[in-house]
């Protein structure tokens, strides 16, 4: 077995059993820190693909931003395990089947007769090219349209997001910098010149 | 280097797979060693460089003028009890050190030292700089949540958004340089910085907003003063770390200064040219000559900075850090990647002139 295999397996080994943990492990903060591991050993089967900006691009992205916020949000959560595992046998036969169902369909769309894995025959290594300058390339020029398009939703998104969530609250005290940085000394303080007593 | 180990290996009649193996090992061992020790002796640096700034002589009773310090410190945590509180998870309450570790440490496997000496020349360096060192704030913040103590937990909350938001100005920055440099590749942005006109022509002129505002966010990634509210003495006792004790604590300290020697070293890289000399094209005797030496002086100058940094400035405020992040650097990082576009397609020289 070449040594090329031995990583795929590992790796696919991490991830099958990670991915397993996900979502039979109880504790909430557990399940979010084996979906990490999930997307790490991901990451890592796709730098064997010589995919390397997206498997870097998938840590950087979603391990290092997107799952930090998702622990912050899940340890701060109290969330009763008890209660969320309520009415698991009564719904086992409807999940069961729907899983059943998911799973044939997805091994009949992805499995190599359907997808086309044979049709195509696999692209000639061309030697030493940048996955990242290719990409980069590509994405600037061919497809600058529907990039530039994505990127406009995403903005949508994000002002509509912080637009949803606002709330303006008259009776909140906050500092205004400017207004800080302004101040000059005769604003607060007041020289006063007094006489001195007479001695008695 | 890698060659000559190789060749000696096989030499002695190891199969090839084998050496090469064995000559990588080695060169992890290599790099690991000296920055164990870059480690040891840049906290002796900090207590001898703030006392000094305080006028006082720091530690000077181990060894002569206190050389041996940091081996009596790291003697003294081996053997002292780790400490497992009581209601803390324990599987990770003792892995939480070595996350917030390993990223430090295996960000060094692209970084190259001088010209040639790297372990793993990878295209996408910068890129693997960026997304290993954002795996940090892991150990961090499992480390607050395992504990199951408040001040841990608030400490961990603090740096987790204290990270995540300084990343984003942080890679901004580093956005400039690849546009600058055209490649995210250590060498290949270095050399990008070589010219005639000395220390001029490195990417710290053209790109000076970035460098500020990366060295800075490098400072608030690293927790360090003045943007250490995770671990803020005063307020929070000692922040994600107050609950660990003897190595255990050891090893967020030794994750901390490494990440302190990994930010300084890829500012040296990325906006002084690393290796470059100071006087390249003026002279071409050997102070005119590219080598480790400047790279080491160049990376031994920000940690300066860390240090002075510290013993100068009060801590900031946790609203006032969130607003430095968002509200100022990040602006200024994208109005500058538009002014480095600008540059770079109008060839401006000396740095972006057609080459």
């Amino acid at each position: 077995m070449a040594f090329e295999q031995i990583v795929f397996y590992a790796f696919s080994a991490v991830l099958v059993f990670s991915a397993g943990v996900v979502i039979t492990v109880r504790n909430p903060v557990h399940a979010a820190l084996f979906l990490v591991l999930c997307f790490f050993s991901t990451a890592g089967l796709w730098l064997l693909l010589r995919a390397e900006f997206l498997a870097i691009a998938l840590v950087l992205v979603y391990v290092g931003a997107v799952m930090v916020l998702f622990l912050f949000v899940v340890m701060m959560l109290d969330i009763n395990i008890a209660v969320v595992r309520q009415g698991f046998a009564r719904y086992l036969a409807v999940g069961g089947v729907v899983a059943i169902l998911l799973i044939a369909v997805m091994a009949m769309v992805v499995g190599g007769d359907y997808f086309g894995l044979e049709r195509t025959p696999v692209p000639e290594p061309i030697g030493e090219v940048s996955n990242t300058r290719l990409l980069g390339l590509q994405l600037y020029t061919d497809y600058v349209y529907p990039f530039e398009i994505a990127s406009v939703i995403l903005l949508v998104a994000i002002i509509a997001a912080i637009a949803l969530t606002l709330r303006r609250r008259p009776d909140s005290r906050y500092q205004e910098p400017g207004r800080q940085v302004e101040v000059r000394r005769g604003d607060r303080v007041r020289l006063v010149s007094m006489k001195s007593e007479e001695r008695r | 280097m890698t060659e000559f180990l190789q060749t000696i290996f096989i030499g002695w009649g190891l199969p090839e797979s084998l050496a090469i193996g064995l000559t990588i090992l080695l060169q992890i061992a290599l790099i690991l060693g000296v920055l164990f020790a870059a480690v040891a002796y840049l906290t002796l640096a900090e207590r001898k460089v703030i006392g000094y700034m305080q006028v006082r002589v720091g530690p000077n009773r181990v060894g002569p003028r206190g050389l041996l310090q940091p081996i009596a410190d790291a003697l003294k945590l081996m053997f002292k009890e780790i400490i497992i509180p009581a209601g803390a998870d324990k599987k990770l309450f003792l892995i939480a050190p070595v996350l917030a570790m390993a990223p430090s440490l295996a960000a060094w496997a692209v970084l190259p030292v001088a010209d040639g000496w790297v372990l793993a020349d990878i295209n996408a360096g910068l890129l693997y700089v960026l997304a290993i060192t954002s795996m940090g704030v892991y150990g961090v913040i499992v480390a607050g949540w395992a504990s199951n103590s408040k001040y841990a937990f608030l400490g961990a909350m603090r740096s987790a958004a204290q990270i995540v938001s300084y990343e984003i100005a942080m890679g901004f920055a580093l956005v400039g340089v690849l546009m600058a440099a055209g490649s995210l590749n250590f060498g290949q942005i270095v050399a990008s910085q070589q010219g005639e006109y000395g220390l001029f022509s490195w990417f710290w002129l053209p790109l000076l907003p970035l460098f500020v505002i990366y060295f800075v966010s490098g400072v608030a990634e690293t927790n360090r003063a003045p943007f250490d509210v995770a671990e803020g003495e005063s307020e929070i006792v000692a922040g994600f770390h107050v609950e660990y004790s003897g190595m255990a604590f050891a090893v967020f300290f030794l994750g901390e200064y490494a990440n302190m020697i990994l930010i300084s070293a890829l500012a040296a890289l990325l906006f002084l040219g690393g290796w470059l000399s100071p006087f390249q094209g003026w002279t071409d005797s050997w102070l005119g000559q590219s080598s480790i030496i400047w790279m080491l002086i160049k990376t031994s100058f920000f940690l300066f900075l860390y240090l002075w940094f510290r013993a100068t400035f009060p801590r900031y405020r946790y609203d006032q850090i969130m607003r430095l992040g968002w509200k100022v650097f990040i602006p200024i990082t994208i109005v500058w990647i538009v002014v480095v576009g600008g540059l770079v397609m109008g060839e401006i020289g000396p740095w972006f002139a057609a080459a």
